[in-house]
């Protein structure tokens, strides 16, 4: 017993504190490291922040190289899969085409009431600043969904902008480094978006789920859902201005983007602010 | 250029191919996630760092796995550190593995590689959950353990193939 105990003890201590014969730092050593920079980043330490903005730059940059054969994959996987599905999407596009030239008569009239409408009730107009920016990477990892853009700090991006693919919503800035950023994106189960359901007028919070589709977090109380939702950001908390198309509500636990969130390649960073002396 | 030191050149590009992977799939992070498969993902670093420590530890080295890990830990977007801490806590486990063994086979390799990688996951993400509050889908992460379990099966004789030829001709040259 007492030597087993031995072999076992011995095993361990050559795992964690002999080196190797190219070896230059023990194991002990090494985790003990990892564990004191995850330490560090918790607590926001300033050096290890300058530390993984620098990391950030050149990690972005040669991932951004050495994932070309895999883009290029991807890409051709994707090209073969909507060659197959042409002819469907041929005669759904006819149908929906038709009805849109059917509706679009009406915008034009809509939009110079609403904002005629706007001036009457005194509400804010807002300004936008609008950024056209690069996907660097598009790590489709399970766990985290999120990109990479090649603009940052230099080009004045801030925390929080709001980031669409033409006029919808895929995700909100996370990180700002000098010259890239990284975007979070709506299906990440971290994100969380006040939307409203329209028709209807319901508030609410619409959640990642980690796939590709969103679901509501809560509803304030019970809703009949025969008729069909979009959903559009709610402008509550400030951080998006109201009205961003986002997906349309299929059930509560399931919201189908309008946005084809693994086929971005350009994307548009928007900053929103009140516009004064309205 | 002599015929030797071309020889030797080759032998050490053949000899770096194990860590040149590491960087690539670290730094690529190619698992397949494009076909869209409902949990299906696997953890190719887990799979060739375990295989490589265990058969030719010098091949990698501490070093340079913990330096891959960091590059992982900016790609995917996780705090600094920790999947430098997940790959050296795989490298533990098998170099436990590698001094307690006499004569090696793959079952015991494979079942020791599936509680490494349960142990390692469940670290990395009770730290990720518990001090940095992130939210972790476990059917994708029992998913991607399940995958990795299994495709470890398939590159160790893809690896084993490579160590055979590789290793012991250059050792043999």
């Amino acid at each position: 017993m007492a030597t087993s105990r031995d072999d076992f003890i011995i095993a361990i201590r050559s795992v964690f504190l002999k080196k190797g014969n190219q070896q230059r730092f023990s194991l002990i050593v090494l985790i003990c490291f990892c564990i004191i920079l995850i330490f560090l980043s918790r607590i926001n330490f300033t050096p290890i922040n300058y530390l993984k903005s620098g990391l950030n730059e050149v990690v972005y940059r040669i991932s951004f190289i050495v994932s070309l054969p895999e883009k290029q994959i991807n890409n051709s996987f994707v090209a073969v899969n909507k060659h197959l599905k042409l002819y469907d999407q041929y005669n759904n596009l006819q149908d929906e085409l038709k009805l849109l030239k059917g509706k679009n008569y009406n915008l034009n009239y809509l939009q110079s009431e609403n904002e005629r409408l706007r001036k009457l009730i005194d509400e804010y107009i807002i300004n936008s600043d609008e950024l056209v920016a690069k996907v660097l990477l598009d790590k489709n990892s399970p766990f985290l969904k999120s990109l990479i853009v090649n603009k940052g700090s230099k080009d004045n991006l801030k925390i929080g902008m709001a980031v669409l693919d033409g006029p919808y919503l895929i995700g909100k800035i996370v990180e700002v480094n000098y010259a890239t950023s990284r975007v979070l994106l709506i299906s990440d189960l971290n994100s969380k978006i006040p939307v409203i359901l329209e028709p209807g007028d319901i508030q609410s919070i619409m959640t990642g789920t980690g796939k590709n589709f969103g679901k509501i977090q809560h509803f304030e109380k019970e809703y009949n859902f025969s008729q069909k939702k979009l959903i559009y950001t709610s402008g509550a908390g400030g951080v998006f201005k109201s009205g961003i198309p986002i997906g349309e509500f299929i059930d509560e636990d399931k919201i189908e983007f309008f946005s084809d969130l693994s086929q971005l390649t350009f994307v548009k960073l928007v900053s929103f602010e009140k516009q004064e002396n309205y | 250029m002599s015929v030797e030191s071309k020889k030797t050149i080759f032998n050490n590009i053949l000899e770096s191919a194990p860590l040149l992977l590491l960087f690539i799939s670290v730094l690529n992070e190619f698992d397949f996630n494009y076909l869209n498969y409902k949990y299906f993902s696997f953890n190719f670093p887990f799979i060739l760092i375990y295989y490589w420590s265990l058969k030719k530890s010098e091949s990698l080295g501490y070093g340079f796995i913990f330096i891959a890990g960091l590059f992982n830990d900016v790609v995917i977007g996780y705090p600094i550190g920790l999947s430098g801490l997940t790959y050296l806590i795989i490298c533990g486990f098998a170099a436990y593995l590698r001094n307690i063994t006499l004569r090696p086979n793959i079952i015991n390799d494979w079942l020791f590689f599936l509680l490494t990688i349960l142990a390692a996951t469940s670290i990395n993400y009770f730290l990720l959950i518990s001090i940095f509050n992130v939210d972790v889908n476990y059917y994708d992460l029992t998913g991607n353990i399940f995958f990795t379990f299994l495709f470890y099966y398939i590159f160790y004789h893809v690896f084993e193939f490579y160590y055979k030829s590789v290793f012991k001709r250059v050792k043999n040259d």
